[in-house]
């Protein structure tokens, strides 16, 4: 491996020490490594590796149809998996100009909603671990259960939900989803001001947070970071509010920006903007009351699968059906950029079709990877337990940084 | 302020390069323009620093390959344009087995990894780039995994061949 230190000098007094961080630390909660040069307990210099768990996925979905590569996209960013789901449907329905009905981007909004907190949750809840402070964690993480409680009744499962698709949900929203939705909108914010109470004015975490790691808009740019790491630099970059996707547009909300991109400002940005995607969802219950309660897809049988009774029962279903198991559906030929505002930033999918029914090439832009790349340039002259609580800050997720 | 047209960014952009940047379309309104590797550093420079279009934010960088075509490897940079909330698409196409073009680390940090991925991904040299390594495969590989010619499985199982499926 390259990273291997060479000494070159033997004298005590100078010699730096090598640290490997990584890639199976539990301070870095995910697998990468970054070996460091330390002067004393001060950082001296950092070469970072990934690719530990590099899976192809770019490489995988030029095999596969397009119903097929969604559950890759699970697989990027694992905290908030249905994000990454509803950005691959929606770049799809664009390449293939499919209109979805209003509810289904309500739905999706809320769904969407609900993995922004989940992810956020699981940050700063981490981050305040890592700072010493386990009880904040130990809270939030009891509504990131009552949010896969909710996934699971949408879609059936909870970590990678593969859920919804091109053209809407498999299924309805049945009555205990709501249910449990609304017992998450009344529960929640109280844990969530009782979390902010805890830290938000708490010496210990303020000292240990602020001006730590802090970065300049214009440094934050140059790197091309998204995301709640933007926003806490002071830049009011939010794709949901610059290029609306799934109504967006419909909804009142708040871009929270902080000033000078510290960890104590990104903590305060993520928070912020669990209050935001609380309103949002409260927002989308009150309009999914105006639209037909029964519609959940768009009418588009050349792309969303019919129901299993039909398919046995009724020729058409059956033809559609076997159209799109066996890809002879016509599809533009073209290239597509959608993005969504994932959890950590602007999640891209750059998607160029040659008319078959797999993509021609299919690129992500994954926020983690690109936000993840100043770290070891930033970490420099810190010290190495500031550069703990700055990584587990940057929300790096091993699977978005590696696809 | 509002977006820039499209018409206006390819008059500013014709104005100031000529025929060294070439129209390949507008699909779903996002402008893609060709240019060659000598003059992508100057286009984008330009568009990055021109007071009226700003296109500072670099968005991703990014490689396509078309084993059929004389050109076969292309080059895509996404460029947005936060003040006027516009996104531009810039290709550059390269003949394989001379995929050499200037990096631009000079003009954004950024780029550092998005080229390392497209060199370890495609094979793209990127000249004067600081630290050109593979990123996410491994050091001792020696294949560019992304181009066409690199099979995604073992080419010699049986049991997955295309006619099973009725491909």
């Amino acid at each position: 491996m390259q990273n291997h230190p060479v000494f070159t000098d033997n004298d005590p007094q100078s010699e730096l020490s090598t640290l490997n961080l990584g890639p199976t630390h539990p301070a870095t909660h995910g697998v990468f490594q970054n070996v460091l040069q330390l002067d004393g307990e001060r950082i001296v210099s950092g070469v970072s590796t990934i690719g530990y768990i590099h899976r192809a996925f770019e490489k995988i979905a030029e095999h596969r149809p397009f119903y097929q590569i969604t559950p890759l996209t699970d697989r990027l960013n694992y905290c908030s998996s249905p994000i990454n789901n509803m950005g691959w449907h929606m770049t799809v329905e664009k390449l293939l100009g499919i209109e979805t009905p209003k509810r289904v981007d309500y739905l999706r909004v809320i769904v969407m909603e609900l993995a922004r907190i989940a992810d956020h949750i699981v940050c700063n809840g981490v981050l305040g671990v890592d700072t010493g402070a386990f009880t904040g964690f130990l809270y939030m993480m009891e509504y990131r259960e009552a949010i896969y409680e909710i996934y699971e009744e949408v879609c059936g499962s909870r970590l990678t939900t593969n859920i919804g698709r091109i053209g809407g949900f498999e299924r309805n929203f049945n009555t205990i989803a709501f249910s449990k939705l609304r017992k998450f909108l009344k529960d929640f914010p109280v844990t969530l001001k009782e979390f902010e109470s805890l830290f938000n004015r708490n010496r210990i975490f303020i000292d240990r947070t602020r001006d730590v790691a802090a970065v300049t808009a214009e440094e934050a740019l140059s790197y091309s970071w998204s995301g709640p790491l933007l926003r806490a630099a002071g830049v009011d970059y939010d794709v949901r509010a610059m290029e609306p996707y799934s109504s967006y547009d419909d909804f009142e909300f708040e871009v929270p920006v902080g000033t000078n991109g510290d960890v104590y400002n990104r903590f305060l940005v993520r928070n912020e903007e669990m209050w935001q995607s609380l309103r949002l969802i409260e927002q989308a219950l009150v309009k999914l009351e105006k639209e037909p309660s029964d519609i959940f897809h768009a009418d588009v049988p050349d792309f969303y699968l019919p129901p299993k009774e039909d398919v046995y029962n009724n020729m058409e279903a059956l033809i559609y059906h076997f159209k799109i198991v066996m890809g002879e559906v016509p599809t533009p030929t073209t290239e597509v950029y959608h993005a969504v505002e994932g959890a950590n930033g602007e999640l891209g999918f750059y998607l160029v079709n040659d008319g078959g029914r797999s993509p021609y090439r299919l690129h992500f832009r994954r926020p983690s990877f690109i936000n993840y790349q100043m770290y070891a340039p930033m970490s420099r002259g810190m010290l190495l337990s500031d550069a703990i609580i700055n990584m587990s800050s940057l929300n790096v997720i091993a699977g978005e940084l590696d696809a | 302020m509002g977006k820039i047209t499209n018409e206006e960014l390819l008059s500013k952009i014709g104005a100031q390069f000529n025929d060294k940047v070439t129209t390949i379309g507008e699909p779903f309104g996002l402008l893609t323009l060709e240019t060659t590797r000598e003059h992508i550093i100057d286009v984008l420079t330009y568009l990055k620093n021109d007071p009226t279009l700003q296109f500072i934010y670099l968005t991703d960088i990014t490689a396509i390959h078309y084993p059929e075509q004389e050109k076969a490897i292309g080059i895509i940079y996404h460029l947005h344009s936060l003040v006027h909330n516009t996104r531009i698409r810039l290709k550059v196409f390269l003949t394989d087995g001379d995929v050499h073009i200037p990096t631009a680390t000079v003009l954004w940090n950024g780029a550092n990894w998005m080229e390392r991925e497209t060199y370890d991904f495609f094979g793209v040299i990127f000249d004067g780039h600081p630290d050109l390594r593979r990123i996410l495969n491994v050091d001792d590989m020696t294949a560019h995994p992304m181009r066409k010619e690199f099979p995604l499985e073992d080419p010699n199982r049986v049991d997955k061949k295309d006619y099973f499926f009725g491909r």
